[in-house]
């Protein structure tokens, strides 16, 4: 079983996201980098299918810049064997990193390509299913359980209100959500071993970004709360003011 | 700061950083309220090689070097000093003396499973009526066959109550105070070997620490630590890594104070402004990250000393020395920049507060330690 990962390195959910001067792009200084916490549950999968099926690898890839070998390092000391850093800048155009992502992964031999069903900075749930149509694979998206079944794959995935299961002939693109499984952490031995796995390093071919980031704005403060009184006394104002203020009601 | 740290150094500690985030933080104020030890985390540090850090891989550990562990430990503590200390006490007091003075029946059986996470360790040396002066210690060791016979008390062990196997220094002679000593280690199944009940601590209330009483307690004679005589030699190298190891447990718990006090000087608001805008609060914080950066720099020099091979006794005994008079002092500036707030247990600086104090009592008090430093600079 040779599957394909799909990481990206994001900044880490602490992290205050500040506007460059010129207001077009994020300032990346002091950033701490992480894989994807929904990449997590893909190298989660990847390497149990791997193990499962007692043979074939499992590579990582990853587009963009400086920040991509801390996040292949990762993947690899959680057990991934080998890596490719498709080099080029982040882009906001999820479809110009899918290319880039195709680009690299294209005539190589896998049977499946696992990936994050979004990334947590730029939430445009478009790089798995993009590089699948790519790719003219099939793909499923938003999945919580993967069954293998004479050479098919049974998917699990959320909907709202409920699941549907899908089933898909490889190879194909599947992309996790939360649920899927419990990621592990990187054992001390696999940190180590990671120093000895190869990441290789390809240029991307991401072709021309076709979104015009305008502005990129901080979020606003927010507000402090207001304590309008206690118990059931206090209600008529809270139904006022969600009314009148939040415009709820 | 990166400390000139390599890049693996780096991977390990946003690992383990990750590791204390996730696993240990959503525990703490209910352990520390309880006094529960952490058994599950536990578990898992050991599945993932983190209570043998130094230890040779040949031998089941992860083979890294001490910055690597002063590291780890700090990364627990900065989330929670107990499993810090559970973690230091079985990584330096009890897997070090055994890979440096065991035999290689002893390596087998003890020192794999325990760097392996699969058992845990506890270092008993203290007695009710010998604590700085370990070497007064009365628990006797009489040979009887192919056997020890061992009976006395130890006091404050730490682990006491959930380990598996106990490093307990005994007096096999007694007409020569420190020669006389002698280590043994002891399997909790042993017969004649009794826990005391958990004590009721100020602090690092989810680690255990409890009496362990032996009543002719009979140990194999192949369970003998290095040589007879050599006990107090085993205790006190012991203590030199475990040094580092507190250290690291105070710098940790300092850190995790600051970035408290910096998050809260922040969100409060006084005078119409942050309270972080006063310059007050800003000297306060100056001063407490310095402090923390430069107990830190002491411990991974000590760390690096040890690594190269070097006597590094003294540099543990200050880096021990400056980290655990800093968490104090850090931990109490963290406290009044919460102002009334860091006196409830609603915030987590009540807790640090009272978890940094043993920092200054155990593996030798601060006194200890400067007796330490002054006898080597006296008889250079
Ligand atoms: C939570 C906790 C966990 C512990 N865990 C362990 C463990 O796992 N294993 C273990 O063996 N021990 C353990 N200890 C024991 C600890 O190491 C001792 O408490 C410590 O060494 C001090 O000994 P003591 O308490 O008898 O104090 P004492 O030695 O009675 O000291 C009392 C005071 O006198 C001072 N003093 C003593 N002698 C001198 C001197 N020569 N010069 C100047 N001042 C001096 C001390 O600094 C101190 O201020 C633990 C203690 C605590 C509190």
């Amino acid at each position: 079983m040779n599957i394909y990962l799909l990481l990206k390195a994001v900044a880490d959910s602490e992290a205050t996201i500040r506007p460059t001067t010129d207001g077009k792009a994020v300032n990346l200084d002091g950033i701490t980098w992480v894989l994807n916490p929904f990449d997590e549950f893909a190298v989660e999968e990847a390497l149990k299918m791997r193990d499962a099926a007692g043979s074939g690898e499992v590579v990582a890839v990853s587009y963009g810049g400086e920040e991509v070998p801390k996040v292949l390092r990762n993947a690899l000391a959680m057990g991934v064997d080998r890596g490719i850093h498709v080099k080029g800048a982040a882009t906001f155009d999820a479809l110009a990193t899918a290319r880039a992502l195709a680009n690299a992964v294209k005539g190589q031999s896998f049977d499946l390509i696992l990936c994050g069903k979004s990334a947590i900075d730029l939430d445009n749930h478009g790089v798995g299913v993009m590089v699948a149509e790519l790719l003219d694979l099939p793909s499923v998206s938003v999945v919580v359980k993967i069954e293998q079944k004479a050479g098919k794959l049974l998917c699990e995935r959320e909907v709202e209100g409920g699941l549907v299961v899908v089933e898909t002939p490889m190879p194909c693109v599947v992309c996790a959500q939360k649920g899927l499984n419990e990621p592990r952490y990187a054992s001390l031995k696999g940190i180590m071993a990671a120093k000895k796995k190869p990441i290789d390093e390809v240029e991307g071919n991401a072709g021309e970004s076709q979104v015009e980031v305008i502005e990129i704005q901080p979020k606003p403060q927010r507000q402090a709360g207001q304590i309008l009184g206690q118990g059931v006394d206090a209600i008529p104002a809270l139904i006022q003011k969600l009314r009148e203020e939040a415009k709820v009601l | 700061m990166d400390h000139l740290l390599t890049e693996q150094q780096l991977d390990i500690k946003s690992a383990i950083r990750e590791f204390a985030e996730k696993e240990i933080a959503p525990s703490v104020v209910e352990r520390d309220e309880k006094s529960q030890f952490p058994a599950e985390i536990v578990r898992k540090l050991g599945e993932l090689g983190f209570m043998g850090v130094n230890t040779p891989e040949q031998y089941g550990g992860a083979g890294l070097d001490c910055v690597s562990y002063a590291i780890v430990i700090e990364e627990l503590s900065r989330i929670d000093p107990s499993v810090g200390v559970i973690c230091s006490v079985n990584n330096s007091l009890i897997c070090y003396p055994l890979q440096k003075f065991g035999s290689d029946f002893q390596h087998k059986k003890y020192l794999r499973p325990l760097a392996e996470g699969k058992l845990l360790g506890a270092f008993c040396l203290t007695e009710p009526g010998a604590g700085s002066d370990a070497s007064a210690l009365t628990t006797t060791a009489i040979k009887d066959g192919g056997e020890y016979v061992l009976t006395g008390e130890k006091a404050f062990i730490t682990n006491g109550l959930m380990s598996d196997t106990y490093i307990i220094m005994a007096r096999t002679d007694k007409t020569s105070k420190t020669k006389g000593i002698s280590a043994f280690i002891v399997d909790a199944d042993s017969k004649g070997f009794r826990r005391g009940v958990n004590e009721k601590k100020m602090g690092i209330r989810s680690s255990d620490c409890c009496m362990i009483i032996l009543e002719e307690c009979r140990v194999p004679a192949e369970n003998l630590l290095g040589n007879e005589g050599d006990g107090f030699k085993v205790a006190m190298t012991a203590l030199d890594s475990g040094r580092i190891g507190i250290a690291a447990q105070a710098i940790g718990l300092s850190q995790g104070a600051l970035e408290a006090a910096v998050k809260y000087s922040k969100q409060r608001e006084q005078f119409g402004q942050q309270i972080a805008e006063f310059q007050a609060i800003q000297f306060k914080l100056a001063d407490m990250q310095v402090m923390t950066e430069a107990a830190r720099l002491l411990n991974y020099s000590a760390a690096r000393k040890k690594d190269a091979g070097q006597r590094f006794t003294v540099e543990a005994s200050m880096a021990k020395l400056l980290a655990s008079d800093i968490v104090m002092k850090v931990a109490m500036e963290a406290v009044q920049i919460h102002g009334g707030n860091g006196f409830l247990k609603d915030f987590p600086v009540e807790r640090m507060l009272r978890d940094a104090k043993v920092t200054e009592i155990y593996e030798g008090t601060s006194e200890i330690q400067r007796t330490i430093i002054a006898r080597q600079l006296l008889t250079e």
